[in-house]
């Protein structure tokens, strides 16, 4: 061996002696920091499993053909759930047609077309930001304001559908600009290079990588509209509706009637709204599932 | 690397480029700039709603007793209308929530995203994300009719309301999105990135910690931010779990009133419209506009001084 | 491999769902009301107001829809105050109040030009429940009731009110400072709307306050009657004296007043307005024909003879 080899091996028996020394003193830590991932993880998941199987046993008893056909009613013997089960639809499909796209849009303007340093986009970045904290009751308040009486719309789902939508816009605008942030300079860069235009290369290279993002934006954001309760109670939804709601009719929706059946003194409607809760969760799982196939297709190493 | 950052990443890339855009692209940009717009006007509208019954108010009650009083009392009488009380009820339930979400949602993120298979990923992800669907009506329920109980069986002498169940169950609901967001951005940092840190000879616990969370923190700060501010606008678990009754106290067991539930409860009760009492609503819903406008100014101007930038 | 045995497993946990559904509800599907069919009048009656007059109107609801197909009822539960904001506003055709409308809404109406008839629809009683262990404490007196709620209140014990009772600290339960409930029972109670100790916990929801109690052994709550109905097993009802002996609520005691100060009516606001319209004015004749099993499914008290002659002068002032 010449003189250059031993060293080199020296150094590299060295560096193993070292790592190995090294790897004893730093696995406490890197075992303690295990036991605090899966933990975490653990937690949730175990959170997860006692809520569903709360749910579950109490509402599977009432899981039956006159809860998803039939109508509301004042006898837990009669009442059924499906004025609410096809509002509730309605609404989702509202807020996929218009916030989504809507928030996807502001995204990509703040994100690759808007100047940077100026002090309007600060100012638009900032409100965003803010709108995410804005409790769900006052944009019940806006909306009754503006869109039930100032547009003259009435107590109708679309102005419910519409305000859950302004709700739902800032999470999936911070996640949609997240993602599109993550995604590489080098994507854009090369895009360019080869002569497309700033809006090409959003379109066919930046976008369908960052759709994930997007993806998981979206599932938050459409989750919680669709559970929630207050803000359409200001803004006029019923609690008692009887007929198959239309874009312009009153109308109640899921968690509406959850909160109702809770709150009323026969046990039978505890175990109604249980099991409303299960068929609630059924819907968002499918909706999830549309989101996260798509997530899983545009799924992209770097 | 970081040399020439000066310009923003943008314009140096257009600098290459010289030329009209054309038409066709002007409305697509002009459309999506009209879109960011549509915040703007929301927050107006959410401004204008509150501001003007919150100036009637204030002129019956004055700013000073407003935000000194520790009694609030505003449907009892004689009615009293100092809001300290919601907001140390508003703070002892965010700060239990921040204190569930997000040590445990950046741990579930850092686990799915540099630890477990692309099986369990795939797997747990999604599963996780179910959990910030579940309606808050069902985990306010929950905090009352379960968590309660349990911290009473234990041991722990809990009001049937308080603050602790209301507000641990509020950080269950937005663990996953600190968790997934936050995966998101460290599942988008390049790989050669750890690949180079792996070939140093970095054990997975220095690249996670040293390399993969601060290259993505931004992401990170960006769904942290995020959850505290739902935990603060949080209404439904509270009106549920933490209670109605507004007393001026940080202790986790005790029942508190936060500014959200407040609002939920006076604005869907029996209370006479145009009242001072109704008015109450706008000016709580104002008081806590300009607390979360604080808090994100501040929270935004951290992020980017720690933003990273990689290429 | 594995994803067969994934799919396995959740066609299992299908099928086993798809089994234990179903078969939980006790109570019969039958509607309470003789329905005959009348298919000539159709609209549509908006209804909204008090959550607390919501199943009285949800059941009319169901029950005119079904006699009368062409007509859709909906009822909403904005509370009282919210529900006469939109009705004075003429946004809605009938308001549901757990309280008489106040002076300043019935200014808001005069200024939009919207008159109204007042309909009583049933009774309430307020039950006074404490734990079922309380064997001590089986009639309470007014003032005693005063004692234990007014604002100045001291006391902190069962003994603090009546000497002879054990030293069991009082846990106190009650309707939120938003409800009806609240105000009616304050101002009876204590003489003011609103003027109530503050150291209780108050609930949006009743039967949380049914837990809070059957909880605590020294656990003191208020709600409707129809609440403590539901759970007799789990609570002790209290008898109140207001100066003429102890008096139980119930709906013969309610109905005819005796229960006091307690008792209290539930009302229906119909604009004069919608009262012109054939579906309205067939809605409100359906009810006070039917108003005693009406009320009865809603588990409210109905009518006694004095309401029910004004609800009849009531409908046929409207078809004149």
């Amino acid at each position: 061996m010449n003189a250059a080899n031993r060293t080199a091996s020296t150094a590299a028996a060295n560096a193993v002696a070292s790592s190995l020394v090294g790897r004893r003193q730093r696995s406490v830590g890197a075992r303690l920091f295990l036991f605090y991932l899966v933990f975490s993880t653990g937690f949730g998941l175990v959170a997860l499993a006692v809520l569903l199987g709360t749910i579950l046993v109490d509402g599977l008893p009432f899981l039956d053909l006159t809860l998803l056909t039939g109508a509301p009613s004042s006898n837990p013997g009669m009442a059924g759930a499906r004025p609410a089960i096809l509002a509730s639809i309605m609404v989702a499909i509202v807020l996929v047609a218009t916030a989504l796209p809507l928030a996807v849009a502001t995204g990509v303007y703040l994100e690759e077309f808007a100047p940077r340093d100026r002090w309007w986009i600060r100012l638009i970045e900032l409100n965003i930001q803010n709108l995410a904290a804005i409790p769900s009751i006052i944009f019940g308040i806006l909306g009754l304001a503006f869109l039930v009486r100032g547009l003259g719309l009435g107590p109708v789902l679309l102005a419910g559908a519409l305000i859950l939508g302004l709700q739902m816009l800032p999470t999936v605008i911070i996640a949609a600009r997240e993602a599109l942030r993550a995604v590489p300079a080098s994507v854009r860069q090369g895009g360019m290079a080869l002569g497309a235009t700033r809006l090409q290369v959003v379109w066919r290279e930046v976008l369908p990588a960052a759709i994930p993002g997007i993806a998981t934006g979206s599932i938050l954001g459409l989750s919680r509209a669709v559970g929630e309760t207050a803000p359409l109670l200001m803004v006029g939804a019923a609690t008692f509706v009887s007929y198959n709601p239309g874009l312009l009719t009153q109308y109640t929706v899921l968690p509406i009637l959850i909160y109702q059946w809770m709150r009323l003194p026969q046990a039978d409607f505890q175990g109604l709204a249980a099991a409303a809760i299960i068929v609630l969760l059924a819907l968002l799982i499918a909706m999830n599932g549309f989101a996260i196939w798509m997530r899983n297709r545009h799924e992209r190493k770097w | 690397m970081a040399a020439n950052t000066n310009l923003p990443l943008r314009d140096r890339s257009t600098a290459l480029i010289h030329g009209r855009k054309r038409t066709g692209e002007r409305v697509v940009i002009g459309t999506l700039a009209s879109a960011a717009i549509v915040s703007i006007l929301v927050t107006i509208g959410i401004v204008l709603a509150l501001l003007g019954p919150s100036l009637e108010f204030f002129r019956d009650v004055s700013l000073g007793e407003f935000f000194t009083t520790t009694t609030w009392a505003p449907l009892f009488t004689p009615p009293r209308y100092g809001v300290v009380p919601l907001l140390t009820g508003t703070l002892s339930t965010t700060f239990w929530a921040c204190v569930i979400c997000l040590p445990l949602g950046l741990g579930s993120a850092i686990y799915l995203s540099e630890y477990a298979s692309r099986r369990v990923r795939a797997a747990v992800k999604p599963v996780l994300e179910v959990l910030a669907g579940i309606p808050t009506v069902v985990l306010g329920y929950f905090a009352l009719t379960f968590l309660t109980p349990l911290l009473r069986s234990i041991g722990w002498q809990v009001d049937i309301f308080n603050a602790f169940s209301a507000g641990v169950i509020i950080g269950v609901l937005l663990l996953p999105t600190v968790a997934s967001l936050s995966e998101d951005a460290m599942k988008a940092v390049p790989s050669s990135l750890r690949e180079g840190s792996f070939g140093l000879g970095a054990n997975r616990f220095q690249v996670s910690t040293r390399v993969v969370v601060p290259a993505a923190v931004s992401g990170i700060a960006a769904s942290m931010v995020l959850a505290v501010s739902r935990a603060i606008g949080e209404t439904t678990i509270v009106l549920i779990a933490a209670g109605q009754l507004a007393q001026t106290t940080l202790m986790p067991g005790d029942a508190v009133e936060t500014m959200t539930a407040f609002i939920a409860a006076t604005g869907s009760g029996d209370v006479s419209v145009g009242t001072i009492a109704y008015k109450t609503i706008f000016a709580v819903g104002l008081t806590l506009f300009v607390i979360t406008l604080a808090l994100n100014i501040v929270a935004i101007r951290m992020v980017r001084r720690f933003r990273e930038v990689y290429e | 491999m594995l994803r067969k045995l994934i799919g396995i497993v959740a066609l299992v946990t299908l099928a086993v769902t798809v089994a234990a559904c179903g078969g939980g509800r006790s109570g019969s599907a039958e509607s309470a009301v003789p329905v005959s069919l009348d298919t000539s009048i159709s609209g549509a009656i908006v209804i909204d107001g008090s959550s607390t007059v919501a199943p009285l109107a949800t059941a009319l609801a169901e029950q005119f829809e079904a006699s009368a197909p062409n007509v859709t009822v909906t009822v909403g539960t904005s509370g009282t105050g919210g529900g006469f904001e939109k009705f004075c506003k003429g946004e809605t055709d009938v308001s549901d109040a757990s309280r008489a409308i106040e002076p300043d809404e019935e200014a808001a109406c005069a200024a939009n030009g919207i008159t109204y008839k007042t309909l009583t629809v049933a009774n309430d009683g307020i039950a006074v429940v404490t734990n079922k262990d309380n064997t001590w404490a089986t009639c309470l007196t007014t003032d005693q009731l005063a004692a234990i709620w007014e604002p100045s209140a001291t006391a902190k014990t069962w003994q603090d009110i009546d000497p002879a009772w054990p030293a069991e600290s009082f846990k106190l339960y009650g309707p939120g400072t938003d409800s009806g409930t609240f105000d009616f029972f304050t101002e009876v109670v204590n003489g003011e709307e609103g003027a109530s100790r503050t150291d209780y916990a108050p609930s949006e929801d009743d039967n949380v306050t049914i837990q809070g109690v059957s909880g605590e052994k020294g656990g003191l709550g208020y709600f409707g009657l129809s609440y403590y109905e539901q759970n007799t097993d789990r609570l002790n009802l209290l008898q109140i004296d207001s100066g003429g002996g102890c008096i139980a609520p119930d709906a013969k005691t309610v109905q005819d007043g005796t229960y006091t100060p307690l008792s209290r009516p539930l009302y229906m606001y119909i604009s004069d307005a919608a009262l012109e319209r054939p579906e309205v004015k067939a809605m409100i004749g359906f009810f006070v024909a039917n108003e005693t099993s009406l009320t009865k499914s809603a588990l409210y008290v109905p009518l006694n003879p004095d309401q029910l002659k004004e609800a009849e002068a009531l409908v046929d002032l409207g078809t004149s």
